[in-house]
């Protein structure tokens, strides 16, 4: 289904709409702009007027003390040339993307199918037990606790105890370990808000479909799922999608809190708190707009390819 | 024929294979081990005596548990010349004015942006979609200069108008509405209905789980929001603030900090599985119909 199709287009039904004027037809749509209008008041002083200072600021030399100094694209030369550390954080950044991010998108989804099986009751727990993580919010400080390098660690305690290891792991402060530690507290948090809209989602749709499927051959599930679940979460699908991207490219709380800050040679650092770094860290604001504007830059060329990938198979 | 009538009615649990469903419960039944374990290890460890933190080898449950942790906490909060009721009473009035403030705006926002074709519409949508990919790090700095400038530093209008504003809100609100039949606006408006009555008597109630959803996200994230750089006054911080400085202190509280953790968890908590419930009573009779 074309979703343009779908908007209401009483307007329309005069012929000569298209040919109005701009204001008239804006005036004709003054309802909707009233709907809307307290949302893009706040949206503007809260949101996008800071995102536009900060790419102003990442022209500047900003310490947060004096009034910043124009520099150009100073900031950008350096970072993209001259920064070895950063290109270390670019690629956990994208381990991040590229690991966590598929692993659980796909995996929300198919939770939240099976989920969608069970009777109500079951329904409601096994939804808790997989928001859990996330609705817990700080909770992920257990971690270190799980992780912890000496012999009171509860995974080095067990893994003793069963033999297989003999001295415990340093799983922190070892730096061939730390960022799958991290990327894996990453993955035990990550069914967030796209997995709560997929449930959601699948709440939404009319049950009459899957009836009428049943009659017109559909005989599994997963051609259940490809024939009327897939093409009837598109708009959900796409929701998870962007909030996926977000959350993947942005990890930067949980690595502060089981890795450190920064961690042992920024070996499970990535740009998100690298950012951080400079600008609350360093008083180096310019720099780390710039640095900000780079992963927004990445995200956006992600989101695009993801959107073209997702509309092209709903 | 008859194969097919007697499908029909007994629903569509009968696609299922038995081999299938062993399979998907070994699954859940793995990563639910994966997610719960380190919640329960981080409750009981609120109730493990100091001692039992630190012991070889570790023990996952407590041996002998003890309120110790809560009481300690007690005593710190007791320390603070602000009452612990404030803190909470803060925290809660915060949360709850923002959470309802956010679920409406972003919904009365969604409904032209999913339904009307009006000038701009396309770019107003990419741009709450843009909103969401910045990096919310280095907008802390412009928002506090902001805040500052309007005045609203100490007050509780700096910990609730930013939130109330909610990209995630519109986007999550406006995929679900693209999934209105536009046959029942229609029928709205042929009855007379402005736009507003159509978005509260017809739209909000066809996507009653998405708002739902919504709610838990926006209370649960304003709950955890500490405000420290915008609240200076002891009087009018709230709860994840002072937790949060409670945290600080370190591993001799290593207990009271997971004391902390569950105080902070319960509120969110309950307030899920309410919303929960009411999200699976208003499955069966989804308005979502064409």
């Amino acid at each position: 289904m074309n979703r343009n199709e779908n908007v209401v287009a009483r307007p329309q039904k005069n012929p000569s709409y298209k040919n109005l004027g701009l204001f008239h037809r804006i005036w004709i749509h003054r309802e909707s702009y009233l709907l809307m209008l307290p949302f893009l008041v706040l949206f503007s002083v809260f949101t996008l007027l800071p995102i536009f200072s900060a790419i102003a600021l990442s022209f500047t030399n900003f310490n947060m003390l004096e009034m910043p100094r124009w520099v150009g694209w100073l900031n950008y030369i350096r970072l993209l040339l001259d920064d070895q550390i950063f290109l270390q954080v670019l690629k956990n950044t994208l381990v991040f993307a590229f690991i966590t991010g598929p692993i659980s998108y796909v995996l929300s989804f198919m939770l939240a199918w099976f989920i969608n099986d069970f009777g109500p009751t079951m329904r409601s727990f096994l939804t808790l037990v997989f928001y859990g993580p996330t609705l817990a919010g700080n909770v992920f400080f257990i971690w270190t606790f799980i992780f912890s390098g000496d012999y009171y660690g509860l995974l080095n305690g067990w893994l003793i105890n069963l033999g297989i290891l003999r001295e415990p792991i340093d799983w922190i402060g070892d730096t061939n370990y730390v960022l799958s530690v991290v990327l894996v507290v990453q993955i035990w948090l990550s069914f967030g808000a796209g997995f709560l809209a997929f449930i959601a989602g699948f709440q939404s749709i009319d049950r009459s479909l899957y009836e009428a499927a049943v009659i017109d051959g559909v005989r599994n599930r997963w051609q259940e799922l490809w024939y009327i679940t897939l093409p009837s979460m598109a708009p959900q699908l796409l929701f998870g999608a962007v909030m996926q991207i977000g959350a993947s490219f942005g990890v930067s709380e949980v690595i502060k809190a089981v890795a450190g800050f920064p961690s042992r040679g920024y070996t499970a650092d990535t740009i998100g708190t690298y950012i951080n770094d400079y600008g609350v860290v360093r008083f180096e604001m310019g720099y780390a707009c710039a640095i900000a504007v780079v992963l927004f830059l990445m995200m956006v060329g992600t989101n695009k390819v993801i959107m073209k990938l997702l509309k092209g198979l709903l | 024929m008859k194969v097919r009538f007697h499908r029909l009615r007994t629903n569509r649990k009968l696609n299922r294979s038995a081999g299938g469903n062993f399979l998907l419960f070994l699954v859940l039944a793995l990563l639910g081990a994966f997610m719960v374990l380190p919640l329960l290890y981080a409750f009981v460890s609120a109730f493990k005596p100091m001692e039992e933190l630190f012991i070889f080898p570790p023990r996952f449950f407590v041996a002998n548990p003890t309120l110790d942790n809560f009481i300690h906490l007690s005593q710190i909060l007791s320390n603070y010349w602000v009452p612990f009721s404030r803190y909470l009473f803060n925290s809660v009035f915060v949360s709850v004015v923002a959470t309802f403030g956010s679920v409406m705006v972003s919904s009365m926002a969604a409904y032209p942006m999913a339904k009307h074709s009006f000038p701009g519409r396309k770019p107003l949508s990419d741009v709450v979609v843009l909103a969401l990919l910045f990096t919310p790090q280095v907008l802390y700095i412009p928002q506090y200069i902001i805040i500052a400038k309007l005045g609203l530093i100490n007050t509780y209008g700096a910990l609730i108008l930013p939130a109330i504003q909610s990209p995630l809100g519109v986007f999550l609100m406006k995929q679900f509405m693209t999934q209105i039949p536009t046959s029942l606006l229609e029928a709205s408006r042929i009855d007379g209905a402005n736009e507003f009555t159509t978005w509260w008597k017809v739209v909000m109630p066809s996507v009653k789980p998405a708002w739902l959803t919504l709610i838990i996200f926006a209370f649960q994230s304003i709950w955890n929001q500490p405000g420290n750089s915008y609240v200076y006054d002891e009087a009018m911080k709230v709860l994840p603030s002072i937790m949060g400085q409670i945290q600080g202190g370190g591993l001799a509280r290593a207990g009271v900090v997971a004391a902390v953790a569950l105080v902070m968890m319960i509120p969110p908590l309950v307030l899920f599985q309410l919303t929960q419930r009411s999200v699976i009573e208003t499955m069966t009779t989804s308005g979502i119909k064409e």
